[in-house]
């Protein structure tokens, strides 16, 4: 089932007028009500009226993570607050958090793209959704729920974690559909083995995985695991949050719902268009969005993207999964992590700044692993194991405040994290790509 | 009254206690008394020699973590309840041990243990007035 | 705090709804709900042996009390499907209790059921003077526990500003309290305590602040508490009420004029009970709430003993509303504790320890407060035979109780570890239960 054949089987020359319109009305929308931007837009010194269609966008100048930090906290709304209806914070670097702002019509807009994305999975009406993703400020278990809603599917609230208790709710209600992160699925399968559970008998039978990335041999051990449909699905909070992107059966890429979200490919050091099938940064104009347009967001994703129309019916085109970033951040049960909030934290603590190292990894059937090394000096250390166990509770309470994920801290003798010219090294990445 | 211990941060790695016993030894300190507290994937190593300064020196220039803590060495009757009737004194005084150890050799015929306390100078104070022999740093050289 | 409060509705007809109307419009709601009870096999055997065959059996409210009272034993006994009185297709929600541990209960939810919830809920946040304009930070937790989402729709039906920001992260929250100016507050007492000894520590005074209003509930709490956070933040303070077998929040929430909470009795049928003889108790007495729900399709749920214990005030208020209101809650018919806003029952704990060998029989639990927050500590004695005499063995120990505690009960315990024979040992009932919290 496609849930809006019209804007998603669209000929793609009928669409591009649509693109087209859209994007004028959409810069011309933020140049009046977002001052911020309008600043931005006359300092460029783009002449608006040379936009007339979607072939255009690239005279427009990017928008960086930077920039919404920088306008912190409603900077770049275009709406006044009263217009908005629900925000979302993802956490930042070291400092503002990045917020976003929905009003009625952008949460309408959500929940029709995820309406899309969950039947490009295969839901159907009538289905019952399990959603494992975490409810609150990550943009995931909303937006899960709001595209269940639109399809009137009945949801499972499940949010993440307490493992037990979703087998338990997936034997006594028989969910046909799984959402969550593609770790934590393996994990519920170890777990469910564990426990006596046959994970292959379950009921799920299409899982939609996604806010962190995975792999193809990770999807042929889910799949064999619970014997279900694993799709893989994209989005960033930034841009709506899950459903800016989701694979259908045929799992050949992630069709982008290009007739609102225009994605663009480019090189990350010369902001040039790369040719068509190359890998670059993934960018992204909303077309329709009014609490927050964004114009040629800059992901920091590399994805590769492909026209050709998928056999599904659905003329958009479709994005690979992702092949790496553009920055240093990793990704750990599904919560974006970067270096230098680690590096704030110990900084914070002792005033010094150790040396450290973020190490990431993930036993088979285990979740992702957060290691943090810091090497003990002559300032941290005391000769009391009580008193380095405290230190080191402190940090684990610290970086799990601030990154909303639970590290293990392990100290180590000075010297043993790996230095190349003098840097330390500050993340390894151990799991299997 | 107090002597100075070596506390060194090793982490649970084969091999590290030899390093650094061996690095002690090739510079000439002896070691009188030691113990190593455990957890689970670190230890601390702590250990009272003839020079903890030069051994502090050493160690670091080496790379180790170490630090300096004072603690008291506590001349104990070599026979059954010796040590049950100090560690009454000190409840009795109200004094919390923090940890002890044992020195490899004896002093004349007692049993010297290392006691880490909380108070330090209270502790000195109690054990004093209780007439228990505390042993000085002279004396443990002469060991 | 404000000297007239101004009076707003969501929706005035039903209100400010006279007395007769409304026993007229529950004795059709309940007759509704009765035919609604009858497609389950559950209520079906119960109502026929009470001799109520159809809505043609219900003429008055009178004809309430020849139904049977429905148990938390009852619903675990449905569980899973046993209560569901629609087809599942028309379901769009499932709320499960918390806990691995036991036989869970559930409520389902057709749309038009989150629908009329939803309405509620917003009727409630009006009733305290909020709306649209309102920058509403939601810091009860999302998911399964009802408290979060029932109010995320109630604001957003309200068109208030949601901050979906859900429990815990002290620094944080208070952060975003402040950049983001926000108004209202849904949130525990004493969280909200919590949070006021820790703006400081975060760079601000509660005056960098915006907030106006914050709606406390999911833990029992004193007028006392009421006014000293209500002076402490200058701000106004509204007691809110709800179970997930009735919804969830928005069963009864207090006007601007704060002297109990109106309970909506176009949705909700409330009696007040004896907890012993079961009779039905007027205003001013204390006994056990008891609901009915009105206007729920896909679980209905008839005279509900809610195990929680309060009185109905006497009079009418200021504010017009018809719907009578309700004391705070001051106690429970049975041993459940709530730490931290999160309910749990002595049992659970117990069914965890049990099952970790190297734990001996006897074990305490006990609460304490730890500054304004509630601090769980479970007493265990270990087994001699299975001490190594190894330190890092005995943590993994304890983080192995506290890791299966968590799943089980969703709360954070301290573990306590203890030679054996130190706890004390009880001939016949034993005490296991020290709480030592202040009420608040």
């Amino acid at each position: 089932m496609i849930w809006n054949e019209r804007m998603e089987c669209m000929a793609s020359g009928e669409l591009k007028e649509y693109q087209s319109e859209r994007l004028k009305r959409t810069v011309d929308y933020i140049y009046n009500n977002s001052p911020l931007y309008k600043k931005k837009l006359d300092a460029c010194g783009v002449d608006l009226a040379l936009i007339k269609g979607i072939d255009d966008i690239g005279k427009l100048p990017f928008t960086a993570k930077d920039d919404i930090r920088d306008a912190y906290p409603f900077g770049l709304f275009s709406q006044p607050l009263e217009n908005i209806t629900e925000i979302h914070v993802s956490s930042g670097t070291t400092g503002n958090p990045t917020v976003v702002g929905y009003t009625k019509e952008d949460v309408k807009l959500w929940s029709e793209v995820m309406a899309r994305a969950l039947c490009c999975a295969g839901a159907k009406p009538g289905d019952m959704v399990q959603n494992a993703y975490g409810y609150g400020l990550f943009t995931g278990g909303l937006g899960v729920h709001y595209g269940a809603l639109e399809m009137r599917l009945t949801i499972i609230p499940s949010s993440s974690g307490q493992t037990k208790r979703q087998l338990k709710l997936m034997s006594d209600f028989k969910p046909r559909i799984l959402t969550c992160t593609p770790s934590y699925c393996l994990y519920m399968a170890e777990e469910a083995r564990e426990i006596g559970l046959d994970p292959r008998k379950s009921s799920w039978e299409i899982g939609v995985f996604g806010a962190e990335p995975w792999s193809e041999s990770m999807r042929k051990e889910i799949e064999s695991s619970w014997n279900l449909l694993a799709t893989d699905i994209y989005g960033l909070s930034e841009i709506v949050g899950p459903g800016v992107a989701q694979e259908c059966r045929h799992k050949k890429g992630l069709h982008i719902w290009w007739d609102v979200f225009y994605p663009e490919i480019i090189n990350p050091k010369t902001g040039k268009h790369v040719k068509e099938g190359e890998p670059g940064e993934l960018v992204i104009t909303t077309l329709t969005k009014l609490g927050m347009p964004l114009l040629r967001y800059r992901t920091r994703d590399i994805v590769s993207i492909n026209y050709d129309i998928c056999k599904c019916g659905r003329t958009s085109p479709r994005i690979s999964k992702i092949t790496g970033r553009t920055d240093d951040m990793i990704i750990v049960r599904g919560i974006n992590v970067f270096p230098s909030q680690i590096e704030h934290v110990l900084l914070g603590i002792e005033g010094t700044k150790p040396h450290y190292q973020l190490v990431v990894d993930r036993e088979a059937g285990k979740l992702d692993e957060l290691e943090i090394l810091v090497e003990v000096e002559h300032k941290i250390f005391s000769d009391e194991i009580k008193q380095l166990r405290i230190f080191e509770e402190r940090i684990t309470r610290e970086i799990e405040s601030v990154l909303g994920v639970s590290a293990k801290v392990k100290l180590v003798e000075p010297k043993t994290i790996e230095r190349s010219e003098g840097k330390a090294k500050r993340v390894v990445d151990k799991r299997v790509k | 009254m107090k002597l100075t211990q070596l506390s060194v941060f090793l982490e649970n790695k084969q091999g590290r206690l030899y390093e650094v016993c061996a690095l002690l030894g090739k510079n000439k300190i002896n070691i009188r008394a030691l113990t190593v507290a455990e957890s689970e994937e670190f230890g601390i190593l702590r250990i009272v020699v003839d020079k903890p300064e030069s051994a502090m020196r050493v160690l670091k220039k080496n790379g180790f973590t170490a630090n300096l803590t004072d603690i008291v060495a506590v001349e104990v009757g070599d026979h059954p309840g010796g040590l049950a009737g100090i560690l009454k004194i000190l409840f009795a005084g109200n004094i919390n041990v923090e940890y002890m150890y044992g020195f490899v050799e004896k002093f004349s015929d007692n049993a010297l243990l290392v006691f880490r306390f909380e108070d330090i100078n209270k502790a000195i104070k109690v054990l004093g007035k209780n007439k228990i022999r505390i042993v000085g740093k002279k004396e443990v050289d002469n060991l | 705090m404000s000297k007239l409060p101004e009076v707003r509705y969501w929706s005035k007809e039903f209100e400010t709804i006279d007395r007769p109307s409304l026993k007229k419009l529950q004795v059709k709601r309940l007759k509704e709900t009765v035919s609604c009870a009858l497609k389950t096999s559950f209520y079906k055997a119960r109502l026929k042996k009470a001799g109520i065959n159809g809505p043609e059996d219900i003429k008055t409210l009178d004809d309430l009390e020849k139904i049977p009272f429905t148990t938390k034993d009852d619903l675990r006994e449905c569980y899973p499907g046993g209560l569901l009185s629609v087809s599942l297709e028309e379901v769009v929600r499932i709320h499960t209790s918390s806990g691995t541990t036991g036989t869970p209960t559930v409520i389902y939810h057709t749309g038009a059921d989150v629908d009329r919830w939803t309405d509620l809920v917003a009727r409630s946040i009006t009733a305290t003077g909020a709306g649209r304009k309102d920058i509403f930070q939601n810091m009860m937790s999302y998911g399964m526990f009802t408290g979060g989402l029932g109010l995320h729709y109630g604001a957003e039906r309200v068109g208030m500003t949601v901050i979906p920001i859900g429990g815990g992260n002290t620094r944080r929250q208070i952060q975003l309290m402040h950049d983001f100016k926000t108004t209202v507050l849904h949130i525990t007492p004493s969280y909200m305590l919590h949070i006021h000894s820790k703006t400081g520590e975060c760079g601000f005074s509660v005056n960098d602040l915006n907030l106006r209003k914050a709606y406390l509930g999911a833990e029992p709490y004193s007028e006392n508490t009421r006014r000293k956070v209500e002076s402490l933040f200058n701000i106004d303070v509204y007691n809110s009420y709800g179970l997930s077998e009735m919804n969830g929040p928005g069963v009864a929430f207090e006007c601007v004029y704060k002297c109990g909470m109106h309970t909506w009795e176009d949705a909700y049928i409330l009696e007040i009970t004896d907890p012993k003889t079961r009779e039905s108790l007027g205003p001013e007495k204390e006994g056990e709430i008891v609901f009915t729900t009105l206007t729920r399709k896909a679980t209905p749920l008839l005279r509900y003993r809610t195990r929680d214990l309060a009185f109905v005030h006497g009079g009418e208020c200021r504010c017009k509303r018809t719907h009578r209101r309700l004391s705070r809650i001051t106690g429970r018919t049975d041993d459940m504790l709530i730490v931290n806003g999160v309910n749990v029952y002595p049992s659970q704990i117990e069914e965890v320890i049990m099952r970790v060998p190297q734990v001996g029989n006897n074990y305490q639990i006990c609460l304490e407060k730890e500054g304004t927050l509630d601090k769980l500590i479970v007493k265990v004695e270990i087994y001699s035979k299975m001490f190594r005499g190894d330190l890092g063995e005995i943590e993994i120990l304890k983080e192995k109780i506290k890791t299966e505690l968590r799943a089980a009960i969703v709360i954070n315990a301290v573990i306590e570890l203890h030679e054996p024979g130190v706890l004390p040992v009880f001939e016949g009932k034993a005490k296991r239960v020290i709480d030592t919290r202040q009420k608040l």
